[in-house]
C-alpha cells in the first residue's frame, strides 16, 4: 500500500493522514496501519516526540517487517572489547532521522556508538556485550520503520576509496603552493611592471625566485604525481593523453625557471606551474567526487536488495545464509513471496513463479518438481525445496553471461572526447613548442636560454589547462544535475555515448509497464470496489493494495480476519480468490471448506519444512480442481509488492517479502532465524490475503465452462489475467480484475523522443499479444515479441546505429551490454542495473528525456568549452612564439581560460 | 627592505599552519559526512552518547 497509495492516483482525496507515516489513513484513524502506531508510541515513550517537528522532508517510512538477517558473521570486535557493525540505513529522509535514531541508540544502555553518516546513509553501532545484541538493537531502529543492512565489513574495507584523499590533499597542497607563489610573483611584477619601471633591484628578484622555487618545486613533485603516473602509464603503452602535455608542460616550465632562477634570470614562471596544477586538481576531485558518489549510491542499491536464503541441512534444520556461498547440490527453501535467490531445479513443490525480471514474461510460470528456476524469479504460491545448481551451459543464465561478456568487451573500445582531441592536441602543442625553440636558436640568433625560455612560455600557454577542464567540468555539473532528479550515471562516458543515440529499444515488462499490476476499471461497481478496499486495507497482498490504491480512501472495515494465503472477510463479506469466496464452484468440491478449516490449525507449527510443504502441496492438489481457470488471483502482483517500494522517487529498491507485520499472527512456512541462531516458527512465507492454496496461474484452464469472459485484454492465448473475488450476503460476487499498465508517462515520453529525432523501438520476451497491446498503449508501431535473449541481441545488431538500451530484466542483460548505452530502472534485477550505465528510479520514463536531452546539452558545452580553449590557443600562441608573453600575460591568460571554460560548464546546469 | 624577509617567513609560517590544519581535519574525516554536519549544528539538546 505503502507506494501504491502514492503513485497509482487514488481517486479521492485523503482526509486523514496517519500520525507517523503522513500517508493516508482511514477515515477517523489516527494512524494507517499497526506498525506506525507502535513506532508512534515508542517514540512517543522516550520522550523524543519533538521528532515530528523536526522531520522537514518527507514524513518518517512506514515500518514494515524486513526480511531477517543473520547479523553475527558481518559484526568485527573492537580493541577495546566492543563488537561492532556497518550498517546501510534505507528511509533516511533528513537530519530529523539521524537524530532519531541516535537518540534511540543513546537511551540503549550497552551502546557504545551508534553514529549515523548522512551522507553515506550508514550507520556505525558499535555496543558491548553478546553479538547477539545487536539483532536486539537492529529490531529497535526497524521498528521505527528504517530498514538495517549489514555491510560486510572486509568488502567495506576493500571498498575504501584512499584516492579520493589522496587527491585532496595534493589539491590542499597545489592550493597553498598557488597562494604563496602568487604572492611572491605579484611583488616581482609590480617591481618590473611590466618591464617598463625595473623599480626592483635583482637581489631582491632573486630572494623572491628563490622562496618561489623552494616552495613551487616541493609542491609539484607532491601534487602532481597523479598527472605523471597517468602520463606515464598511457607512454608505456605507446599512446598519450591529456595528462602527457601536461607533464610535460610543467615538468618544463619548472626546470626552466629553476635555471632562470639560479642563472638571475628576470623571468620564472612558477607561478604558472603551481597553479595550472591548482586548477586541474579541482577538475580532478570533482569527477572523482562525482563517480564515486555515484558507486556509492549503486553500491547501497545493490547491499539492500540482497537478501540472506534459508538453506536446508541434510537433517532438515534450515539456516539463514547469503546466496553467493551456496555450493551446488545444498538444498534451499523459498516460502511464498519470496525471492528465489539461487539457479537451480525445483525438489519438492508446486508453485507458480514470477519470471518477469527474468524472461520479461508478464504472467507467472508454473512449476513442479525438476523445473528449473533462476535467481531473481520469486515464488508466488506454495513453499519450495530448490536443490542449487551451477550455471550450466546452455541454461539461459549460461546464454546471458556469455552474450554479456562478449559485449562488453566491444564496448570497452569507445574513446572520449577529451582522448580525441588530446590525441591530436599533443603533438601539435610538442610540434610547435619544438619549431619556437629551433626557430629562434638556429634563425633567430637567441641565445640556448632565450630560446629555451620562449619554448617553454608556447608550453604554459598551450599547457591543456582550459582544455582539460573542458570535458571533467561539464560532466561533473551534468552527473550532479541528473543526480539530483533521481537519475544515476554510472559509467564517465555515458553522457557522450547517450548524445550520439539515434534510436530507443525499450524492454516491455517492468520497463514500458509499471513494474506492479494495477486494477481494470472497466464495468467495475463503484460501491463494490468500496466495499473490496475496506477489506483489502486490512491486506498486505499486492492485489489488495492494487485495490485500495485504485479505491482512494475508504474507511477500513471492522472485524477483519485474515485467511493467511486465501483471503479476509468481516461480517458476511468475502474478498479472496474464486475457491475462498465460493464462487460457482465451492458446492461442487466441499473437499475445499475443509481445506479452509484445516489450514489453521495445520499451519501454527511450520517449524519443520517438510511439514509446510506438506501442508502446501496438499492445498495445492485441493485447489487445482475447484479452480476453473478462474481462480488465481496473482502473480505478478505479488512480484509487484516488492518491486514497488522503489517506484518511490528517491526511495531505493528494496525485497520485501509480502508479509505481515511484527505483530500478526498466522505466519506459517517460513523460518525466521532468531538470536541465537536457532529456528523458530511462525512465520508465513508471508502473503496474508487473496490466495488459494495455490497462485499459481491456471495456464490451461480458461476453456473450462465456468471460466467467466475475461475483460482484462490479458485473457488471450488461453491465459486468464489475475483477479479477485468479492463475495456480499445476497448479491452476487463480483470479479476484480487486473492487467499489466503502461507507466504513466510512457506514451508521452515516447512522443517525446520521436520529436527528438529518435527511433522507437519495442523487443520484447513476453507473449506477442501482450506485447502488441502495450505497444498500441504507448504508441510504438516497431515491436518484436518472444525474443529469446539470444534474438534480442540479433535484433539489436541489425538495427545497426547508435542504440539506447532501456531494460529491467536479466534477459535484457546482453542487450543492456550490447547496445551503444543503456539504461535500467531501480526496479531491474541486479544484473541489469550493474550492466546498465545509467540507473534511473522513479514511476516514470520521463527520466529517459531527460537523459537524452542533458546528454545533447552537455555534448554541446563540451564541444563549446573545447572550442573556447582552441579559440584562446590560437590567439595567444602566436604572442608566445614571439616571445612577447611576459610571465603575468601567461598567468593571467590561463586563469582567464579556464574561468571562462569552468563559467562555461555551468550552464548544463540549467 | 630587509622587512621582507620577515614577512615571507611569516606568511610562509601562518600559511603553513593553516594547510596543517587542513590535513589534520582531513585526516581525521572531517569531510566525511558533510550533509550529516550541515544537520547536527539544529541537535540542540539530548545529544547521543559518542
Amino acid at each position: 500500500m505503502t507506494a501504491l497509495a502514492l503513485d497509482a492516483g487514488p481517486l479521492e482525496t485523503a482526509t486523514d493522514s496517519c500520525a507517523h507515516c503522513g500517508q493516508p489513513a482511514a477515515v477517523g484513524q489516527r494512524f494507517c496501519c499497526p506498525g506506525c502506531a507502535a513506532a508512534f508510541e515508542t517514540i512517543q515513550s522516550l520522550g523524543l516526540g519533538s521528532y515530528y517537528e523536526r522531520c522537514i522532508a518527507e514524513r518518517p517510512p512506514r515500518p514494515e517487517r524486513f526480511e531477517p538477517y543473520d547479523l553475527t558473521r558481518f559484526i568485527t570486535v573492537r580493541p577495546d572489547g566492543g563488537k561492532e557493525l556497518v550498517l546501510a540505513i534505507d528511509g533516511l529522509r533528513c537530519g530529523a532521522c539521524v537524530w532519531l535514531i541516535e537518540s534511540v541508540l543513546g537511551r540503549e544502555p550497552s551502546v557504545l556508538t551508534g553514529r549515523v553518516n548522512m551522507t553515506s546513509r550508514r550507520l556505525r553501532l558499535a555496543w558491548r556485550g553478546p553479538a547477539s545484541e545487536a539483532a536486539r538493537l537492529v529490531g529497535r531502529i526497524e521498528a521505527l520503520g528504517y530498514r538495517l543492512v549489514p555491510f560486510d565489513p572486509v568488502a567495506l574495507a576493500a571498498a575504501r576509496d584512499d584516492t579520493d584523499r589522496a587527491l585532496i590533499r595534493a589539491l590542499a597542497v597545489a592550493g597553498f603552493a598557488a597562494i604563496n607563489v602568487m604572492l611572491m610573483s605579484i611583488g616581482v611584477w609590480a617591481g618590473d611592471a611590466a618591464g617598463l619601471l625595473d623599480t626592483m633591484g635583482p637581489a631582491t628578484r632573486d630572494l623572491l625566485h628563490i622562496v618561489s622555487a623552494l616552495i613551487a618545486l616541493p609542491a609539484i613533485a607532491y601534487a602532481g604525481q597523479p598527472f605523471f603516473r597517468s602520463a606515464l602509464a598511457v607512454l608505456r603503452h605507446g599512446r598519450t593523453n591529456m595528462d602527457v602535455p601536461i607533464s610535460l608542460g610543467v615538468l618544463l616550465v619548472s626546470g626552466l625557471s629553476l635555471t632562470q632562477t639560479l642563472s638571475h634570470g628576470r623571468d620564472a614562471y612558477f607561478d604558472s606551474a603551481v597553479m595550472l596544477l591548482f586548477f586541474l586538481l579541482i577538475g580532478r576531485v570533482l569527477d572523482h567526487r562525482a563517480r564515486g558518489q555515484v558507486r556509492a549510491s549503486v553500491e547501497l542499491l545493490l547491499t539492500l536488495r540482497s537478501t540472506d536464503v534459508t538453506v536446508l541441512a541434510v537433517d532438515g534444520t534450515a539456516a539463514l545464509r547469503p546466496a553467493r556461498s551456496l555450493l551446488p547440490g545444498e538444498r534451499v527453501l523459498v516460502g511464498m513471496g519470496e525471492r528465489i535467490g539461487v539457479d537451480g531445479v525445483v525438489e519438492r513443490g508446486d508453485s507458480s513463479v514470477d519470471t518477469s525480471l527474468v524472461t520479461g514474461e508478464s504472467l507467472p510460470v508454473t512449476v513442479t518438481a525438476g523445473a528449473a528456476v533462476f535467481a531473481g524469479t520469486m515464488n508466488l504460491g506454495a513453499p519450495l525445496t530448490v536443490r542449487v545448481t551451477a550455471a550450466e551451459d546452455g541454461t539461459l543464465l549460461a546464454e546471458c553471461a556469455r552474450l554479456i561478456e562478449a559485449s562488453e568487451a566491444r564496448r570497452s573500445r569507445f574513446v572520449v572526447l577529451a582522448d580525441r582531441v588530446a590525441r591530436r592536441y599533443a603533438p601539435a602543442v610538442h610540434l610547435t613548442a619544438l619549431a619556437t625553440f629551433v626557430g629562434w636558436y638556429v634563425w633567430g640568433g637567441a641565445s640556448l636560454s632565450a630560446a629555451l625560455l620562449t619554448a617553454s612560455a608556447v608550453l604554459i600557454i598551450t599547457c591543456p589547462c582550459a582544455l582539460a577542464l573542458a570535458v571533467p567540468a561539464v560532466q561533473v555539473i551534468a552527473t550532479a544535475r541528473l543526480f539530483r532528479s533521481g537519475i544515476l550515471l554510472k559509467s564517465a562516458t555515458a553522457l557522450e555515448r547517450l548524445a550520439e543515440v539515434d534510436t530507443v529499444v525499450f524492454d516491455k515488462t517492468g520497463t514500458l509497464t509499471e513494474p506492479s499490476l494495477a486494477l481494470v476499471r472497466d464495468g467495475v461497481d463503484p460501491a463494490a470496489l468500496r466495499d473490496a478496499a475496506s477489506l483489502a486495507a486490512h491486506s498486505r497482498h499486492p492485489l489488495a493494495r492494487a485495490l485500495v490504491a485504485a479505491s482512494g480512501n475508504v474507511p477500513m472495515a471492522d472485524q477483519v480476519e485474515e485467511h493467511p494465503g486465501q483471503g479476509v472477510s468481516a461480517g458476511g463479506m468475502r474478498l479472496g480468490s474464486a475457491a475462498f469466496v465460493a464462487v460457482s464452484v465451492e458446492r461442487q468440491f466441499p473437499a475445499s471448506s475443509d481445506r479452509h478449516g484445516a489450514a489453521s490449525p495445520d499451519r501454527g507449527g511450520a517449524a519443520s519444512p517438510d511439514h509446510g510443504e506438506a501442508a502446501s502441496s496438499d492445498r495445492h492438489g485441493a485447489a487445482s480442481p475447484d479452480r476453473g481457470g478462474a481462480a488465481s488471483p496473482d502473480h505478478r502482483g505479488a512480484a509487484s509488492l516488492d518491486r514497488h517500494g522503489p517506484a518511490r522517487p528517491g526511495h531505493l529498491t528494496q525485497q520485501r517479502a509480502a508479509s505481515g507485520g511484527p505483530d500478526e499472527p498466522g505466519h506459517d512456512g517460513g523460518i525466521e532465524l532468531d538470536h541465537d541462531g536457532g529456528i523458530e516458527p511462525g512465520h508465513d512465507g508471508g502473503i496474508e490475503a487473496g490466495h488459494d492454496g495455490g497462485i499459481e496461474s491456471d495456464h490451461d484452464g480458461s476453456g473450462r465452462p465456468d471460466d467467466p469472459p475475461t475483460s482484462s485484454g490479458e485473457g488471450h492465448d488461453g491465459q486468464s489475467g489475475p483477479e479477485l473475488w468479492l463475495s456480499r450476503p445476497g448479491r452476487a460476487p463480483v470479479r476484480f480484475t487486473f492487467a499489466e499498465r503502461p507507466r504513466h508517462d510512457a506514451a508521452e515520453t515516447i512522443a517525446r523522443l520521436r520529436r527528438m529525432g529518435l527511433k522507437v523501438r519495442l523487443l520484447s520476451g513476453d507473449r506477442a499479444a501482450s506485447v502488441a497491446r502495450i505497444a498500441a498503449a504507448v504508441g510504438i508501431e516497431d515491436w518484436r515479441g518472444e525474443c529469446s535473449p539470444v534474438d534480442k541481441v540479433a535484433a539489436l545488431r541489425q538495427m545497426g546505429g547508435r542504440v539506447l538500451m532501456v531494460g529491467d530484466g536479466l534477459n535484457d542483460g546482453p542487450c543492456l551490454a550490447e547496445a551503444h548505452v543503456s539504461a535500467s530502472p531501480a526496479t531491474a534485477a541486479d544484473i541489469s542495473q550493474t550492466l546498465a550505465d545509467a540507473v534511473f528510479q522513479g514511476a516514470g520514463l520521463a527520466a529517459i528525456g531527460e537523459l537524452i536531452v542533458t546528454a545533447r546539452r552537455a555534448r554541446g558545452l563540451m564541444r563549446g568549452n573545447i572550442g573556447l580553449s582552441i579559440v584562446y590557443n590560437v590567439l595567444m600562441v602566436p604572442l608566445a612564439v614571439a616571445g612577447i608573453v611576459t610571465p603575468w600575460l601567461a598567468a593571467a591568460a590561463m586563469s582567464g581560460s579556464s574561468l571562462l571554460v569552468i563559467g562555461n560548464s555551468f550552464r548544463a546546469r540549467a | 627592505m630587509n622587512v621582507i624577509l620577515l614577512l615571507i617567513a611569516a606568511s610562509l609560517f601562518l600559511g603553513g599552519c593553516g594547510l596543517a590544519v587542513f590535513l589534520w581535519s582531513l585526516r581525521t574525516g572531517q569531510y566525511e559526512d558533510l550533509d550529516g554536519a550541515a544537520n547536527r549544528v539544529l541537535f540542540d539538546h539530548d545529544p547521543p552518547k559518542r
